[in-house]
């Protein structure tokens, strides 16, 4: 495990901020989009982009770059904001989002946006296809010339890491828990699930719709290696994922823990913001509630 | 008549030729790799095999990631099975970013036989034609569904390629070549012609057969893509032909009849009479039983276009 000092956790958690400003403006400007599921994975896109992912973004398909699914496409705003930071496309195209002809669709769209690994939209793909692209790494020829290369995968280099974000309310889907056992199956060290566990979806409390818990069991039962965190703490974060890279023999999933809407008052742990975007008066109550937030970075 | 052989064998034979030709090819398949015969591919090449159990989903999703990696992946159920159970993976996963997964449905038609309906898929073709970026192949004989598969893993984008269980004769002729978005006369005729795919195509040459004996000169046509549709051909048959006929073991409702269909509507060509199963659910028997019960053999067909020439008038 690597140590994280200070400047950079708060280096990461004021970009965390700054994303939610400006996803708020997107949101507000287009009177369209997800909040309350984007405003809580802040600090877990933060922390993948501009710390933890082996990435190039003048070379979005470079074959050896980490993939970052991003299974619970409908909270993308965050996504192509974190995008727009790191430099994978000008920040100004940010307005565009979810207008016509925009590279950035109101779910992700591979074919549009480099970038992008994987289309979203519909929940519950991001195990699967995240174990497919940890398959293809194991089955890379560089992988192969290690001796019994898929017969014993824990000892095998793997050419690049996927990491899958997945919604808490998207684990209702049963395909997701195919997908994790085919992860354990094979034993896909090479993944990582991240779940961006806010408590909260379309229609209520996740715990009311469709009863999740024990969730770091369940996954433990499938044969996962299980961290559980504060979603919001960029420390845990990064040391969840240093933990997780270390563990070769089996994927690893991490529990955020996280609040929806996070930052703006009125709308964490409210349901009714998932999909809904601000009128004026919200939108500058909310403008002001995180600038406001961000100024404990900027000292 | 040569020797009868079931599509999904010479798929068999195809894929592990593929694995020898190229290192980039890997097999998924959900439980069934002895029916689908894609054990042939699983034992040469355990380390590009991969059986993900009764989760076709998963399978989807995952031969996607593959795909989106730089492989080339083929994704093996039941057509029904794959199609149907996994549509939003298709969809989402593998049509709208156009990724190189080829999807292999196995017994496919009324010819799956005494499983019955649950397990006979008429609405396969259907359900993968109207997806954006979807290449959708019916090869119709053990020749033409090796050069099919191979058409496939060469092809750039998605594949659903149709594979039975029903012996079937190879009509391919000498020297055959397929491809993608072409169709082929197997046989001429000026007064119908048929436009079939699948086992429908050597049904067709038995139909045709018959009615020259009744004085009717039909052509025949092998429609193996179904999309892209061979559109001059079946123009061509539309001007030339007074009556155009399909057959598919497949519903008329969204297959290759309702692809000539819409050919056909948009011009002044000639009446169409579709053969298939109508709005309907299969059944369980032998696949002989069922072909005879829902008109889909060659004296049946026969029958049809004769009844559908003497409406002309």
């Amino acid at each position: 495990m690597h140590y994280h000092p200070e400047s950079l956790i708060v280096d990461i958690s004021a970009r965390a901020q700054m994303a939610r400003i400006q996803v708020l403006k997107m949101i507000y400007a287009g009177q369209t989009g997800h909040l309350g599921g984007a405003l809580s994975c802040a600090e877990i896109l933060a922390a993948l982009f501009f710390h933890h992912l082996r990435l190039d973004p003048q070379r979005p398909d470079w074959p050896d770059r980490d993939r970052l699914l991003f299974s619970k496409g409908h909270a993308c705003a965050m996504l192509y904001t974190m995008m727009a930071y790191r430099g994978y496309f000008p920040v100004e195209e940010l307005m565009s989002f979810r207008r016509l002809d925009s590279r950035l669709q109101g779910h992700p769209d591979r074919l549009k946006l480099p970038g992008i690994e994987v289309a979203a939209g519909p929940l519950g793909h991001g195990v699967a296809i995240g174990a497919g692209m940890c398959l293809a790494a194991k089955m890379d020829p560089r992988a192969r010339a290690k001796p019994s290369a898929f017969a014993a995968p824990s000892a095998q280099a793997s050419p690049w890491k996927v990491y899958t974000v997945l919604g808490d309310g998207e684990l209702n889907a049963g395909v997701i828990w195919e997908g994790v056992m085919t992860a354990a199956k094979y034993r896909l060290g090479n993944l990582t699930a991240i779940v961006d566990y806010n408590g909260i979806q379309q229609t209520g409390a996740t715990a009311d719709v469709m009863p999740t818990e024990p969730i770091a069991d369940k996954w433990a039962a499938f044969n996962w290696h299980v961290q559980e965190i504060d979603g919001h703490n960029v420390g845990e974060i990064l040391g969840a994922l240093d933990r997780a890279d270390e563990v070769h023999a089996r994927p690893s999933v991490i529990i955020a823990r996280t609040t929806k809407g996070k930052g703006v008052s009125y709308m964490e742990y409210d349901h009714r913001w998932h999909g809904a975007p601000p009128n004026q008066a919200q939108y500058e109550q909310a403008l002001a509630e995180l600038e406001e937030g961000l100024k404990p970075w900027q000292k | 008549m040569s020797p009868m052989e079931q599509t999904r064998f010479a798929y068999g034979e195809a894929l592990l030729e593929l694995g020898q030709e190229r290192s980039d090819i890997v097999v998924l398949d959900a439980d069934l790799y002895n029916s689908t015969r894609t054990v042939l591919f699983g034992k040469a090449f355990p380390e590009r095999f991969l059986d993900l159990g009764i989760a076709e989903a998963d399978m989807v999703s995952t031969g996607a990631g593959l795909a989106a990696s730089g492989l080339v992946a083929f994704c093996n159920s039941f057509a029904m099975f794959l199609t149907g159970r996994c549509y939003d993976q298709i969809r989402i996963q593998v049509a709208y970013p156009s990724l190189n997964v080829k999807l292999a449905g196995s017994s496919a038609g009324l010819t799956q036989g005494p499983d019955g309906a649950s397990h006979q898929s008429l609405e396969d073709v259907a359900l993968m034609r109207i997806l954006p970026h979807m290449t959708v192949l019916v090869p119709a004989d053990d020749v033409e569904t090796k050069q099919a598969t191979k058409a496939a893993a060469a092809h750039q984008g998605p594949v659903y390629l149709r594979l039975g269980r029903y012996p079937t004769p190879t009509i391919s002729p000498e020297g055959y070549q397929f491809q993608i978005g072409k169709g082929v006369e197997l046989r001429p005729g000026r007064d119908i012609a048929i436009i079939a795919c699948g086992i429908m195509v050597a049904k067709a040459l038995e139909a045709a057969e018959l009615l020259a004996k009744q004085g009717l000169q039909a052509r025949v046509i092998n429609m193996a893509s179904v999309k892209p549709l061979d559109r001059a051909l079946v123009e061509q048959a539309g001007r030339e032909a007074k009556l155009v006929v399909t057959a598919e073991e497949h519903s008329i409702i969204g297959g290759l009849g309702s692809a000539v269909a819409e050919v056909l509507a948009e011009g002044n060509y000639a009446p169409l009479w579709r053969i298939g199963t109508r709005d309907e659910f299969g059944q369980s028997a032998s696949a002989d039983e069922l072909l005879d019960h829902y008109g889909l053999t060659g004296p049946k067909v026969a029958a049809q276009i004769a009844a559908a020439w003497a409406k002309l008038g």
